[in-house]
């Protein structure tokens, strides 16, 4: 496949723009390190998810234009989040455009199955030297079957986790439980804060109980999330978006966000 | 006693303030998820067995009305006595009715969900009738009324220590003994004398087959058979999404359920009933209760699939840290929030929200209901019907209008960030509910947007 003829819009979600600036430049050099050439629509802002999961999906309809508009001559869409990426590949409908609507839903995708799946690369020169626990992002990998889940009598596998073992030095660690959600869910973490951040703790812990550097996912929120319980245990163990990781050894020319 | 008004958010809180207790109760519901994994995993057509199971109880939702008639026509051939009931009320009358006509005031029951929906035991409590719950984890929660806070394992939610205290309050047994086995011995001897002595016995019905009007009852304790087996008047209740069309679709629903529920490879008793024993009556109550309403409902109706193995509990991350009387209803958990919005909308309004919608619900389920999808789908229902507090909503909308418009949300996110920046008290505050036991993220200066837009536009 010829990467850099595609045409490929690059969806940045909006607290990851806002708040994660690096995991979007990340993602970018990443991608034009594989040979892609990316185009950045800059007047997008949402998927919608916030509204939608709050039970507002009539609330989307100008976010599902807007992003309609921005992306809809791409070739592929890609996002370094898999809950954006879902929630557009069920629930996308721009009005007027109902089946271009659904073509372009089959179009998106996150950027590690992007990697995997589209650019077919099993292997990324990276070093990143820590001891790294995965944090599967439910959406992307119940809703996007990143990887095999726990729940199902089916032979397992898993995207990411093919991906972070070709990097240089990182010893990803195993954990007590595989898959249990972090308890972000949105809106959830404010209605339900209690719960979410008992189980924000719980996923914690269980990388913390295996000696755990870093915490690594493709999802940012879920990061975020624990990044910010983390914090707040004055924990030394960081949160590490996983393109942040693949991309370490195109760290080149490239000038650095001003944090 | 059901009683609960608070919310499930409000509930989780006071849950959650023993931190201890939650680990606990956490980790012992995990460890029935972990045997159901392991159970299932032994079965190379497990999920197989998942897609036939939930294809047969498709087939049941489209030919309810014939298969229910069949199971009446069968059941009245075989000398059963078969009842309607349209809700919750008629149910409580029939049962009611039969046990004042023949002057009954005391009954034995075996673990009905059903009944507990229906508020069975305290509306018979105040007509004069005692019952007694026989099943040991039924029955422990009946004696410090309140109600099961799981479908399957009712007190799931207590320890040793609570069930030895309430014991010896009750049942006279030594303070402080909590020897699962003294314990256990003391409620068979105070079941025992109330299973010789009772005349009506009620049970609930897992599973009812149109083919031959027969029933089965799935107990871990006997219980069921005991009850029946002793009691002049047996007393059938079931929801009528029970039925399935055939004798031989239990090999495959007797196969799913114990495994899902708790690991077993079956229930230790399957108890099949058919007819009443010589001199013996009886009675199968078929229960709506706004079970033709989700029914009628397209996204919601596959929730009727459900065989009440409770698998979505144990693996439900917010279940097992909420426990099951945060769902103030009588089903908890996954099943539980999108069958009771069906019930009524504004009381269980907070149920579908209660879930970080992570799906895991759906992939242990056994007949396949697509449960957190249906969570999703229930939020935008009660949404649209005015079901969710105001001030949410006004949230909601005005995060909609930020995001609709890229001028206004580039401009508020500058501000944000700036303000976050230099006037953090405004946000790590405890007011913001983020902010109570995680910190915010860092506010960087750039965003993405303006990063690009300074390195790569021209």
């Amino acid at each position: 496949m010829n990467r850099s003829n595609l045409k490929i819009g690059l969806f940045i979600p909006c607290y990851v723009d806002q708040f994660y600036p690096q995991v979007g430049i990340s993602t970018l050099e990443l991608l034009e390190k594989l040979g892609c050439t990316v185009t950045f629509p800059t007047n997008q802002t949402c998927c919608g998810q916030p509204m939608a999961n709050s039970g507002f999906s009539h609330l989307t309809g100008a976010c599902d234009n807007l992003f309609f508009d921005l992306f809809s001559g791409c070739d592929y869409v890609v996002s370094p989040s898999g809950s954006c990426v879902l929630h557009i590949k069920e629930h996308l409908k721009s009005e007027g455009h109902e089946a271009e609507s659904k073509v372009l839903r089959k179009k998106v995708y996150e950027l590690v199955e992007f990697i995997t799946d589209v650019l077919e690369i099993d292997s990324i020169e990276a070093e990143f030297p820590y001891r790294v626990g995965l944090h599967q992002g439910c959406h992307g990998q119940r809703g996007l079957h990143l990887s095999q889940m726990s729940e199902l009598n089916a032979a397992p596998y898993s995207k990411p986790v093919m991906l972070l073992q070709k990097v240089k030095g990182l010893e990803l660690i195993d954990l007590d439980r595989t898959d249990e959600c972090c308890g972000f869910g949105g809106t959830f973490c404010v209605s339900e804060e209690a719960v979410s951040v008992k189980m924000g703790k719980d996923r914690v812990a269980d990388h913390i109980r295996h000696d755990a550097e870093y915490i690594t996912g493709s999802d940012m929120s879920c990061l975020m999330h624990l990044g910010g319980i983390l914090k707040r245990g004055h924990s030394n163990v960081q949160v590490k978006h996983i393109a942040e990781i693949l991309n370490t050894a195109v760290k080149k020319q490239i000038p650095e966000p001003i944090l | 006693m059901s009683t609960a008004t608070i919310d499930h958010a409000e509930a989780s809180e006071i849950f959650n303030k023993d931190e201890p207790y939650v680990n606990w109760h956490d980790e012992t519901l995990w460890f029935v998820r972990q045997k159901r994994d392991r159970s299932s995993k032994q079965l190379p057509e497990w999920e197989e067995l998942r897609e036939t199971a939930s294809g047969i109880k498709h087939y049941v939702l489209s030919h309810m009305d014939e298969l229910l008639i069949n199971f009446e026509q069968k059941a009245k051939e075989n000398g059963v006595h078969v009842h309607w009931a349209a809700n919750a009320a008629e149910h409580n009358e029939i049962v009611l009715g039969l046990l004042k006509e023949r002057h009954i005031d005391k009954m034995v029951k075996s673990k009905s969900m059903l009944t507990e929906e229906c508020h069975m035991n305290e509306f018979l409590t105040k007509n004069g009738i005692e019952v007694i719950d026989t099943d040991l984890g039924e029955r422990i929660v009946q004696l410090r009324n309140e109600p099961p806070s799981h479908i399957v394992l009712p007190a799931i939610h207590l320890k040793k220590k609570d069930i030895g205290d309430l014991f010896h309050e009750h049942l006279g047994t030594e303070a402080g003994a909590t020897d699962p086995q003294y314990l256990t011995e003391a409620a068979r001897q105070h079941l025992r004398d109330k299973f010789l002595t009772r005349r009506a016995a009620l049970t609930g019905v897992n599973f009812a087959i149109a083919e031959t009007g027969g029933f089965v009852v799935a107990t871990n304790e006997g219980n069921a058979d005991m009850g029946a087996h002793l009691a002049d008047i047996h007393i059938a209740c079931m929801g009528f999404e029970k039925i399935i069309p055939k004798q031989e679709h239990l090999g495959v629903f007797l196969r799913l359920l114990a495994r899902s529920a708790t690991g077993q490879p079956i229930t230790t008793y399957s108890s099949h009933f058919k007819k009443p024993r010589e001199g013996q009556e009886m009675h199968i109550i078929i229960v709506d209760n706004g079970r033709s309403t989700q029914l009628g409902r397209e996204d919601f109706r596959n929730s009727l699939k459900c065989i009440r193995c409770g698998a979505c509990m144990n693996t439900c991350p917010v279940y097992r840290r909420s426990g099951g009387h945060s769902y103030h209803n009588a089903v908890a958990g996954p099943i539980g929030s999108i069958l009771a919005p069906n019930l009524d909308m504004t009381k269980n309004a907070d149920l579908p929200f209660a879930s970080t919608l992570c799906g895991s619900c759906s992939n242990v389920c056994p007949v396949k209901i697509d449960i957190h999808d249906q969570l999703y789908k229930w939020r935008q229902v009660l949404a649209k019907g005015g079901h969710v507090p105001q001030s949410k909503g006004l949230g909601v909308k005005a995060m909609s209008m930020v995001l609709s418009q890229p001028r206004f949300y580039q401009w508020s996110g500058r501000l944000g960030r700036s303000v976050m920046r230099v006037m953090p008290f405004m946000v790590n505050n405890n007011l913001n509910p983020w902010y109570k036991q995680r910190d915010m993220p860092e506010p960087p200066k750039e965003s993405f947007r303006d990063w690009y837009v300074r390195n790569r536009k021209e």
